[in-house]
């Protein structure tokens, strides 16, 4: 598609969705390899979306597939409802910041922010207040005509996002701009990106294997693994209902706790006559609340997984799941605790340091609510209830 | 063997601290003197390996002394037995006589105007091809650069009598196109610039590209910015080649007009200025612009000559 028409397309449908990005079915192979796979996903405008997995995962495979570096081999790309699958990455109306930066060492730091709008012909006028402006915004003003290795991390942080500001982007891509931040740094970068998004209110899909930043910077979080999505929801969702095993173990810290139960061969099918403490974790019986359980043997699966968080998990006296304690870790304001089931499952705890501490070897009783209890597929990892 | 400690801490049984400190003492002056001994290996190390470069420098600068000295004294003087090594009264009248009467200043200005043809020529041409095999996707991609890399494999000397019958039939014998153009292009500029452009971070050229630059502006204004040090080290390597071409300006050319300061410093011994003092002296007048460009652009040659040898 010529450059003019997607302009027109563009500002004809700017009015309703300009900054709306639809993944319909990407795929994307590298060989034999599936980097991404069916990748279904609406951003919508405005929004900000954090795309989460582990290295490797497909993330930022999709996110140069949005950006137009790459090519999906199938599924479209539609930015502010038109399809820019085969239109050049310059001509998309997105501004991407990436994880080295990618500034250029041979410019100042204005030369750096208003390369793209020389590149875009912009009358020098309007180029000078743009840059003065996204200069303004970052706090750059004083750094103008250094050059980026005059710069330090954040500082050369903070010029990248200037240079994508001041394109006045439809869509923000971000991958992984924080990770070469050391840690006091990158939490205050964070905050600053969050109220920047805020106060631009431009359509952000920003690519991260920090939880933390996912957490804490989305509108909502899209968790992949080996190039499929598996969740999409706002953080509270993703962290109170994973949609299966791989999510539940990702998003939190410590993880949430994974036990695999079997379920008595009496009882598969029998949701009438439901015993609560029909799961069995190796020799032990394991409480989850009336309805899990009729969830569990309804799947007339003979092994399920068990899901509670550690903040959960709580030390009962007499009643509960036994243990043994193995570790215990202190982070100073908690403790982890480190236990193993009679079958050697690893069961995490975390304990208010200024209550009386177990030692390690120590054997303990653990319980939980009912309520706050996940259950998963043994087979697949789906979750099964609530 | 275990006697000996026994019958000591018999007779001494008092000084065991003592004969433990004597010990401690006695390792500590081992130490000290493997240390000292060490020290002097390496510097006995280091002088030898000074007295080698220095044997090998004095048997690169010999030739080129003799030759300063040379053109400082009379053809009499360079025939006489034992040579003259110092000269006590230089006479400067060889150089006035070579740049003069031997048109040394003409031919030099050939060979610049050649060279600088030349030289321009090899890096927008490499930088160009450089461009392509680095940052382009396009068929045969790998098998093409391996064709531009065997082009270095072929010696000048194979294609010399080819290239002179094209000269010929194109017209061009007698000018300066048949002194550059066949040297416009050449495969190892392709190979070294190329080196520099995958040595710079792919990002860059993913950001220019969503920057809004497209291959032409990222080349300009990113790509060759950034690998100037060896675009810098091509134009020099490719000055000194043009510069101290012979063969070939030799056979297509017969114009005296034509002429490079190679032939010219021939042509000044085959003159009516057969004097051998002038000759040396123009050779002087002929290496001094290299000579300059080897002292100033010292870095980027060796910069140059170690471009791939870590990363491609």
């Amino acid at each position: 598609m010529a450059r003019a028409d997607v302009a027109a397309e563009r500002s004809a449908s700017r009015a309703t969705s300009s900054g709306s990005v639809t993944l319909s079915g990407v795929t994307r192979r590298f060989g034999d390899m599936v980097a991404v796979d069916g990748l279904d996903i609406d951003v919508a405008d405005g929004e900000f979306l954090v795309l989460l997995g582990p290295s490797g995962c497909g993330k930022s495979t999709a996110l140069r597939m949005i950006a137009g570096l790459d090519v999906p081999d199938e599924g479209t790309v539609a930015i502010g409802g038109v399809d820019v699958t085969d239109v050049l990455a310059s001509d998309r109306d997105v501004a991407m910041v990436f994880q080295s930066y990618a500034l250029y060492p041979h410019m100042t730091v204005r030369r750096n922010i208003e390369f793209p709008l020389r590149n875009r012909k912009v009358p020098r006028a309007d180029r000078d207040s743009a840059v003065a402006e996204a200069s303004r915004m970052l706090g750059l003003d004083d750094l103008l005509d250094r050059r980026p290795s005059q710069l330090s991390g954040g500082q050369r942080q903070r010029v990248a996002l200037a240079r994508a500001v001041v394109r006045q982007p439809a869509v923000f891509l971000m991958d992984e701009p924080l990770s070469n931040l050391d840690a006091k740094l990158r939490v205050q970068t964070r905050a600053e990106l969050i109220e920047l998004q805020r106060r631009l209110a431009v359509t952000t899909i920003y690519v991260t294997h920090d939880q933390v930043e996912a957490m804490t910077m989305g509108h909502r979080i899209a968790v992949m693994v080996a190039g499929v999505l598996q969740q999409v929801g706002p953080p509270g969702e993703v962290y109170d209902k994973p949609a299966n095993v791989f999510v539940a173990g990702f998003i939190g810290n410590p993880p949430m706790n994974l036990l695999t139960a079997s379920v008595p061969s009496s009882a598969v099918g029998k949701s009438d006559d439901v015993d609560p403490a029909a799961l069995m974790v190796g020799p032990d019986r394991v409480m989850v609340p009336a309805a899990l359980a009729r969830a569990a043997v309804d799947a007339t699966e003979t092994e399920v997984v068990v899901g509670v968080r550690p903040e959960n998990v709580r030390l009962a006296t007499d009643e509960g799941l036994p243990v043994t304690v193995t570790l215990i870790e202190s982070l100073g304001h908690e403790r982890h605790l480190v236990c193993a089931t009679a079958d050697g499952q690893s069961v995490i705890v975390r304990v208010d340091p200024s209550v009386p501490q177990p030692h390690p070897g120590d054997p303990l009783c653990l319980a939980w609510n009912p309520e706050d209890v996940h259950l998963f597929s043994g087979a697949d990892g789906r979750r099964l209830a609530p | 063997m275990n006697a000996e400690p026994t019958s000591a801490s018999s007779e001494e049984p008092a000084t065991g601290e003592t004969a433990l400190s004597e010990t401690a003492s006695t390792g500590t002056s081992t130490v000290r003197s493997r240390r000292r001994r060490n020290r002097t290996v390496a510097r006995l190390r280091l002088a030898a390996r000074y007295l080698v470069l220095t044997a090998l420098a004095v048997v690169i600068f010999f030739p080129i002394y003799i030759t300063v000295v040379n053109s400082l004294l009379q053809p009499e003087q360079i025939a006489a037995r034992p040579p003259t090594l110092f000269p006590t009264d230089p006479d400067w009248s060889s150089y006035s006589t070579a740049w003069s009467q031997g048109h040394l200043g003409r031919y030099l200005m050939n060979s610049f105007v050649v060279t600088v043809l030349i030289v321009a020529g090899q890096v927008v041409t490499s930088v160009l091809a450089a461009y392509a095999f680095a940052f382009l996707d396009f068929p045969f991609r790998r098998t093409l650069f391996v064709f531009f890399l065997a082009t270095m494999m072929i010696p000048f000397e194979v294609t010399f009598f080819t290239n002179q019958a094209t000269i010929v039939s194109l017209g061009w014998y007698d000018s300066y196109l048949a002194l550059t153009v066949p040297f416009l292009a050449t495969g190892f500029g392709a190979f070294l610039i190329r080196q520099s452009f995958l040595a710079l971070p792919p990002q860059l050229r993913d950001a220019a590209e969503l920057d809004g630059a497209g291959h032409w502006r990222f080349l300009t204004r990113v790509a060759v910015p950034l690998a100037r040090p060896g675009i810098a080290a091509l134009a020099l390597f490719s000055f000194f080649g043009a510069f101290n071409q012979y063969l070939w300006p030799l056979i297509v050319t017969r114009d005296e007009r034509l002429r490079t300061v190679q032939i010219g410093l021939k042509y000044l011994r085959g003159s009516q200025i057969d004097q051998i003092n002038v000759t040396f002296a123009g050779t002087i007048l002929a290496a001094l612009p290299l000579f300059v460009l080897l002292i100033v652009f010292q870095k980027q040659l060796v910069r140059g000559l170690t471009a791939g040898a870590v990363k491609g």
